[in-house]
């Protein structure tokens, strides 16, 4: 828009003549009119959902306008600041692409074709087919998808529907593995945020992690004021990332040998005594099983294996050991990558117990013990069959298999699912083979998406119930189990845009519907929270001005002899040498499977972050977009220009079984090894309606068509799949 | 009389672009044109290679060329705490200051018609505040300060570093140090 005379004087005149009327196109003006002294800011504390970080945020809000979003000083997780996503939160409030009402399905499913609705009619659909689900196959044939703050609303009515089939992303598509890991050493997982006390460390250790690219507030400064500090920083990861660039050692790993270096660590701590013998005495088990079981993993095998130096492996081993307690193995987050990743991740929890790092300074440090006292709810209805969620395998945990419940739907065995219940995930791009997804869904009565974007999944649905974005809505509290327990609060810092809803107000809607209104049995989820802020005796008043409250002295992050460890395993010590897998069929200790590697002329597919997004979700968002427009495929340069590409040059990419991308950009570097390619997940969305992301980029997960599922936890590694390049026909 | 500068330590930056999403939202800045940017530099050859992650915005040079050769008398560097500015309603959007700053670092503001650049967030030196981009710099690798002030941040920023400033050569004496130390090439 050219600013011409006229309509400045237009706009100002509506300006004198009381800001309040200006509706229409004004929003240019209002930092002006603020300057000018026509109106004033106020300020609103509530916490983030671009990403699951959960950051405090200050909402500065002008004429019923969000200008900009601010850290919270007060919040642990943002500490006054937000990282580029969540300074971009305004975007994906405003943006026009939102899903504005109610929407049903005309069309066949997936062809979107949908007409607007009234909630009434929309819930109204729902929950008659929900009923008749019920009535025919019982309420178990119901389930659940779910990630981020809608669980909160929406797992505790499908509870109450009757079904125990919940499945989250997060577990057996991210962390599952990795926390599964943790746990049968430490008999706890490494939480999230992480406990990572990157700040005291002398030396951090991140294993196929992108910290920094992969941006996680609170943490990533503490990576930088670690750095800043002078402490030293190995990087495994087979692309030379932003934390890469910042290591004094870089072990450019061959993908899918992780394990290799990881037992050539631990065997090198071992035969040159660098391990914490005092501490392991007192809090660990099975060391000379360990020590026996690791000691042909010498650095010149691992080197073989991972195509890494072995005197780096040594040097780096030897930086570990001489800084320890104070080294921080960072236990990653996205874990599933090839389907050994439970013992990977035991792998790396026992390197950080043989350096003493668990419970001490610099290594890993101690949730809080202290929690809030919570208000009691009507007990959910026991469901008459097994939950199916946990696919058979012995560590699944409770957020779900999600897959497993996918077959399920598939197959109709051991009972039939025929409706999903979807909230706060693309599933078609969280779980790897679409078709699989695909079949799954021709087999129901009922997709039902809750979304505040028209992402591919919810394009899909049978009806699309469009939830506000976080800006506009009241959510649970947000329990902060770091150092110290905190409370923080999600309110709303404008009123809902277009005919969009709070997910609370759209479960407690359905449940009216259902019969299972008593199971919310209060008027709006402010009365809620206040009236768990009073059990938990947290002042509302304090919180709603605050955003977020610390409980005072409840951090106990260190082993001292007044706060010694306790390890939830079987023995009640760390876990080296585990029985318990033993018994269950696996290796107690962890041991290097050699995977496939990408045939002639293939390259493995890989696929991490990009700073400024957040998976799918983020695409579209306006502020952000406009960083990152696009996704580009990663190759090494030589290899690039063997192929014939150039930096810039449209590619389709092919996997081994014949899945072709989206084009997608060529990005020829020098930063990537010549076996492998990588991309930023979560582009190539289909939906016309996502103006600007939509078909832009290649989407990793159209490629991955194969995974290799972990037999311990059920969680799917994708990382196994290979592509080739071809130009774009 | 302060005398505000900007301390980018290279080191603590992730690139994570937080700062130039701030600033936009702060400032009004239209789509696709911005005051301020990171640039992500690699050289080397696979797997000997280093990274240089570089934050660039309006230097606020002592000496500045954009100021000189503005036609109209729009651009100014004020006197009392040496940040540039524009006066809007002097600027024909002739881009002259846009040609002579060496630091690319004005543009038209294609919505509003005038030059545009960095104003170290001079509204929010008002209230108290820092500029938008330090406030939010998630590896607090933006320091910012009063160069006259020995306790200032971006004093202490620079005490013992071998700070250096872009195209020194240039003669534009700029406010905008920079801390680096590349990772070496093992």
């Amino acid at each position: 828009m050219k600013l011409s005379r006229r309509t400045f004087l237009k706009t100002s005149g509506i300006a004198t003549a009381g800001i309040a009327a200006a509706t229409v196109g004004p929003e240019k003006f209002l930092l002006w009119a603020e300057e000018a002294g026509l109106i004033q800011a106020t300020y609103v504390p509530t916490y983030c959902e671009i990403c699951f970080w959960k950051c405090g945020a200050i909402a500065k809000v002008l004429n019923g306008r969000v200008v900009k979003l601010e850290g919270n000083p007060v919040h642990g997780n943002s500490r006054g600041k937000l990282c580029a996503r969540g300074n971009g939160g305004i975007g994906l409030l405003y943006d026009k692409d939102r899903l504005k009402s109610p929407l049903i399905n005309v069309g066949k499913r997936g062809e979107g074709k949908y007409r607007k609705a009234s909630w009434d009619e929309a819930l109204g659909v729902v929950a008659e087919k929900m009923k008749g689900i019920k009535e025919k196959y019982g309420p178990e044939a119901m389930a659940i998808f779910t990630h981020g703050t809608p669980t909160d609303h929406f797992l505790p009515l499908l509870s109450a529907y009757g079904t125990p089939n919940v499945g989250m992303p997060s577990f057996a598509q991210c962390r599952g593995p990795r926390d599964v890991g943790y746990e049968l050493t430490f008999g706890e997982g490494p939480g999230s945020p992480e406990r990572v006390d990157l700040v005291n460390s002398k030396v951090m250790v991140l294993i196929g992690s992108h910290l920094g690219e992969n941006m996680h507030n609170s943490q990533v400064q503490d990576f930088a004021e670690a750095i800043g500090r002078g402490s030293k920083l190995v990087v495994v990861d087979p692309r030379y990332s932003i934390a890469a660039g910042k290591a004094q050692q870089w072990l450019p790993i061959r993908p899918a040998t992780d394990v290799a270096l990881l037992l050539a660590w631990i065997n090198i701590i071992i035969t040159e005594g660098l391990y914490d013998k005092a501490y392991l005495d007192q809090y660990a088990e099975g060391f000379a099983e360990l020590a026996q079981e690791v000691s042909h993993c010498t650095p010149e095998w691992a080197a073989k294996e991972t195509d890494l130096p072995a005197a780096q492996i040594v040097e780096t081993a030897r930086m570990m050991g001489h800084n320890a307690p104070a080294v921080t193995i960072h236990p990653g987050r996205h874990a599933t990558w090839y389907g050994d990743d439970v013992q990977r991740s035991r792998a790396m929890a026992i390197l950080t117990a043989l350096l003493g790092s668990w419970g001490r300074p610099g290594g890993m440090f101690f949730a809080t013990k202290a929690s809030l006292p919570k208000g009691e709810s009507k007990p959910f209805p026991e469901p008459a069959k097994a939950p199916l969620n946990g696919g058979g395998y012995p560590f699944a945990g409770s957020e779900g298999v999600t897959q497993a419940i996918r077959t399920a739907t598939i197959t109709g065995a051991p009972y039939p699912i025929k409706g999903w219940f979807v909230s706060g995930t693309n599933l078609m791009k969280s779980l790897p083979n679409q078709q699989e997804t695909l079949d799954a869904i021709a087999k129901l009565d009922l997709l039902v998406v809750v979304d505040v974007m028209p992402m591919d999944l919810t394009m899909m649905a049978d009806v699309i119930l469009p939830e506000c974005s976080y800006l506009e809505r009241h959510d649970a509290l947000a329990i902060g189990k770091g150092k110290s327990l905190s409370v923080s609060l999600r309110q709303p810092v404008v009123k809902p845009l277009h005919d969009s809803q709070p997910g609370w107000w759209i479960a407690k809607e359905l449940a009216k519907k259902l019969d299972l209104g008593e199971y919310f049995p209060w008027n709006n989820y402010e009365d809620k929270i206040k009236a768990q802020c009073k059990t938990a005796g947290v002042s509302y008043d304090d919180l709603k001005k605050l955003g977020c409250l610390t409980i005072p002295n409840t951090s106990t992050p260190y082993i001292t002899p007044e706060n010694p460890p306790t390890f939830k395993t079987a023995s009640g010590k760390i876990v080296l040498y585990s029985k318990e897998l033993k018994e269950k069929g696996f290796d107690p200790v962890p041991v290097y499977v050699r995977h496939p590697l990408p045939p002639e002329g293939f390259f493995r597919l890989t696929y991490g972050r990009s700073a400024v997004h957040t998976f799918s979700r983020t695409t579209n968002n306006p502020a952000l977009n406009e960083l990152y427009k696009e996704n580009e495929v990663w190759i090494n340069a030589k290899k690039a220009q063997a192929l014939g590409f150039s930096s810039g040059d449209y590619a389709v990419l092919v996997n081994q079984d014949g899945a072709r991308s989206n084009r997608i950009r060529v990005k020829a570097t020098q930063r990537i090894r010549d076996d492998m390619v990588y991309m930023v997940h979560g582009w190539g969305s289909n939906p016309k309606e996502l103006s600007r992301s939509g078909r832009k980029g290649a989407d990793d997960q159209g490629l991955i068509t194969k995974y290799a599922v972990d037999p311990i936890a059920g969680s799917t590694g994708m990382r196994v799949n290979f592509v080739k390049l071809q130009k774009e026909a | 009389m302060p005398k505000y500068a900007m301390v980018i330590d290279q080191r603590r930056c992730v690139a994570c672009m937080a700062c130039v999403v701030a600033c936009k939202n702060e400032n009004e800045v239209p789509p696709d044109q911005y005051r301020t940017r990171v640039l992500e530099m690699v050289e080397g050859e696979f797997p000997l290679l280093r990274m240089e992650l570089r934050s660039e915005l309006c230097n606020h040079c002592d000496n500045p060329p954009c100021v000189y050769n503005c036609p109209t008398g729009a651009s100014y560097k004020r006197k009392e705490d040496g940040i540039v500015l524009l006066r809007k309603n002097r600027c024909v959007g002739c881009k002259a200051c846009v040609a002579a700053c060496p630091y690319s670092a004005r543009y038209i503001n294609h919505e509003k018609g005038f030059a545009d650049k960095c104003t170290f967030c001079d509204h929010r030196l008002k209230e108290g505040k820092e500029p938008a981009c330090v406030a939010t710099c998630i590896g607090k690798s933006r320091i910012f300060g009063d160069m006259d002030d020995p306790r200032s941040p971006v004093r202490v920023a620079l005490q013992g570093s071998d700070a250096t400033v872009l195209l020194e050569g240039a003669g534009t004496k700029p406010r905008v140090y920079y801390i680096k130390k590349f990772s070496k090439p093992e």
